[in-house]
């Protein structure tokens, strides 16, 4: 397949005519990395240009200076404390947080459910495994937006209205077409001593794992650490509140007119698109569990049970940890597409970043720039993910010798 | 979504690549025979398609204007549906000439979107609808409610001010979707819907009981609602301008569908300016009175305009009466309202 072309290129250049530089690979090479280097960049300065050019026959200027601007809208739900008299960058910020909530709320549920699903549907009991697999196809073969109009629906079809909200807890907790009203905790002074109790019982209950895990393997003897820890991280924080004479009360949702007052929300929107992302995302993590556990080989399964480890423990101390360094890596781009795929909370008008960037965008006419910041925050949110998963994964790596 | 992330793409790209597009629309509109006009996604009375996708409504009526004024033909259009905060980075990007979807003129999107609104064809204000349920008979008494409507619009704006001018609490029920919304209502997520009072009278429509929900009488806000063209083609903007003009002064000069080739033999010279007719005099020599060739049109413009649709009235007629909603402000300025078209002269 040499043509007569290679053959010029490839042949040696004639000796000492002047022209040796022709035939070198290496400047060859370089040339035409520079040429397109230069063409890529020529290309991204008549994009800029371009845009410059036409923002300007619009009479329209590039700048970030809008975002100080009032924004003049409300949204339904926030994280932190946000009126129509609040600006464009706060909007964007409450758009933000409620991105968080639902991502790593959703991150955490679809990690549990997924692993729940994943170790179902490798049970022997044929009931269990056919309803894991029944799940599997169902989710996934459904497009996500679908499921989150369905679930919207299954949300807020059966609830009554506020007049007629089921209660649960003597009074303190209202289940509606509002959403979910729960009391909110107001701390006096003072409350940094329940902060100082949870402080002292993290650190209590790390250095007594520790203490259990190096018992265990100089003497073999497991202490039970589940309990206790939980108990130290309830009861040393409630401590702290009761010695500091308890600067806690609790303001309860009532209900006024035809509505709620006081208490938090948690709005339908924010159930359907949760329930939705956890449901779906679920279904995936699942089959990257099974994929994982299958891929521990058998034997190990085998030699535990030689060891007298129950199902359980074989499980949970063998294969898990066996199956995590194949199990990671994809599960990193699971929670990303999570993450990316909040963003239909704009569909049911949950108000997370797209929606709150688009509804700035709108309001404020700055489509460039607002896109840009949304594009950007996606981004590093999901870099950061990936590099704390990446972090993860080093650290459960096999590590070899 | 779909769309909308498109049009945002279209929005940072298209501004890039429609450089020489938008310096003359109406050689591109020529160029591709038809005039493409950005719509609601469905209001009755305003823009609306059936279910052959024929649409009708005073917004639609009004880019047939145009395309009659244009082409002589007002069939030459084709409409883009677009949801509220989809329209203006339409209008901007270049994939619609002109938007007549209710869209409400205030200073930013006129200074600051690189736009320009060329009239208000419809005079309208936000209300508010309430399920006769509730009880409620005045906007004073929604303290604590939960409001439904549509991001992205100044309804959006007029309601959080509203509520704060009043100190009272509300808590917003927003969507992309004008459907969505609706729905929510209907379905009782929230207490209130709200938006222009016109749109208030055409969903109810849409309601399997109608007579179940009452709109207060409180109007909040002004909206003046008008066709929308990119900034920078100032001959663009004088066709939209003119063409509502046109409108108006037929109406005022009572120049129907139905008489307007006759009145093309009217004596009356402000009719045979508005009509360009070319007058012969006794002496042999005539006058033209050609006002088309001033925005690049020909001097039929305005007869083609009234065959094509009517004069203002006529729509207003056609496409409102059905919603029981009443001239008011929408009036010729001779007759107590605010339509008010500078002469043609």
């Amino acid at each position: 397949m040499t043509t007569a072309d290679d053959k010029r290129l490839t042949s040696a250049p004639p000796k000492g005519s002047g022209m040796d530089w022709l035939y070198s690979a290496k400047l060859r090479g370089w040339v035409s990395q520079i040429v397109v280097l230069l063409l890529l960049l020529w290309g991204l300065y008549e994009i800029v240009q371009n845009t410059q050019a036409n923002l300007a026959r619009l009479n329209k200027h590039f700048g970030f200076d809008f975002l100080s601007q009032s924004s003049g809208f409300d949204l339904s739900t926030s994280l932190i404390w946000y009126s129509s008299s609040s600006n464009y960058a706060r909007a964007l910020l409450v758009g933000f947080y409620n991105t968080a909530l639902v991502a790593v709320l959703g991150i955490i549920f679809a990690t549990l459910l997924g692993f729940t699903i994943g170790v179902m549907r490798l049970s022997k009991n044929w009931i269990v495994s056919r309803f894991a697999l029944g799940y599997v196809e169902l989710v996934r073969n459904v497009p996500l937006l679908v499921q989150i109009f369905a679930w919207y629906a299954l949300v807020l079809k059966p609830l009554p209205g506020p007049k007629q909200a089921y209660t649960f807890f003597n009074s303190s907790l209202f289940l509606s077409n509002r959403g979910l009203l729960l009391p909110h905790p107001n701390f006096a002074d003072g409350a940094w001593a329940g902060l100082a109790g949870l402080a002292i019982a993290i650190a209590g209950v790390a250095i007594f794992r520790r203490w259990a895990a190096r018992k265990q393997a100089q003497t073999g003897i497991a202490t039970p650490t589940v309990v206790p820890s939980i108990a130290a991280l309830i009861l040393l924080p409630a401590l702290g509140l009761l010695l500091a004479g308890w600067p806690l009360s609790w303001d309860f949702p009532e209900l006024a007119g035809f509505n709620f007052r006081g208490g938090m929300t948690l709005v339908p929107e924010f159930f359907a698109l949760f329930l939705a992302l956890v449901i779906y995302t679920a279904s995936f993590i699942a089959e990257i569990v099974r994929s994982g556990i299958l891929a521990v080989s058998h034997g190990q399964t085998e030699a535990s049970q030689a060891l007298g480890l129950d199902g359980n423990q074989t499980l949970r101390l063998v294969v898990i940890p066996q199956a995590m360094r194949v199990i990671i890596p994809p599960m990193a781009s699971q929670y990303l597409n999570l993450t990316k795929n909040s963003s239909l909370a704009v569909a049911i008008g949950f108000p997370d970043l797209m929606y709150a960037g688009g509804t700035v965008n709108n309001q404020s006419g700055a489509a460039i720039e607002v896109f840009s910041i949304v594009l950007v925050v996606y981004l590093a949110t999901s870099l950061v993910t990936a590099t704390l998963m990446n972090w993860f994964n080093a650290r459960m790596k096999l590590v070899e010798r | 979504m779909k769309t909308f992330k498109t049009l945002a793409l279209a929005s940072v790209f298209g501004l890039a690549a429609a450089a020489t597009a938008s310096a003359a629309t109406l050689d591109d509109v020529k160029a591709k025979g038809f005039v493409q006009c950005g719509v609601s996604q469905g209001l009755i009375g305003f823009s609306n398609p059936d279910d052959q996708n024929n649409w009708t409504g005073l917004d639609v009526d009004f880019c047939k204007a145009v395309a009659a004024a244009v082409f002589g033909d007002a069939t030459k259009v084709k409409f883009s549906p677009l949801n509220a905060k989809e329209r203006f980075t339409a209008l901007q990007s270049g994939s619609i000439d002109v938007l007549s979807r209710n869209s409400t003129w205030t200073m930013s999107r006129d200074t600051t979107l690189g736009l320009s609104f060329a009239g208000v064809t419809y005079y309208d204000g936000q209300g508010f609808m309430v399920p006769t349920k509730l009880g409620v008979k005045s906007a004073t008494e929604l303290n604590g409610a939960s409001v439904c409507t549509q991001t992205g619009t100044t309804t959006e704006l007029n309601l959080a001010d509203y509520f704060k001018a009043n100190k009272m609490e509300y808590k917003i029920v927003a969507f992309e979707k004008n459907e969505e919304v609706l729905k929510a209502y209907q379905e009782g997520r929230c207490d209130v819907f709200t938006t222009d009072q016109s749109g208030l009278y055409a969903e109810v429509l849409k309601f399997p009981n109608p007579a179940d929900h009452m709109v207060l009488p409180e109007i909040i806000s002004k909206e003046p609602l008008g066709p929308v063209v990119r900034q920078g083609d100032a001959q663009w903007f004088n066709i939209v301008k003119w063409t509502y003009y046109a409108l108006l002064n037929a109406e005022e000069l009572g120049v129907t569908q139905a008489n307007v080739e006759e009145m093309k033999g009217s004596a009356n010279p402000e009719i045979q300016r508005l009509l360009g007719v070319n007058v012969k005099n006794p002496d042999g020599t005539d006058a033209d009175n050609d006002f088309g060739k001033g925005i690049g049109l020909g001097p039929d413009w305005v007869v083609n305009i009234v065959k094509g649709v009517g004069n203002y009235g006529e729509v207003f007629e056609r496409n409102l009466a059905q919603l029981k909603i009443a001239r008011g402000k929408n009036a010729l300025w001779n007759q107590g309202g605010l339509q008010y078209a500078p002469p043609i002269r």
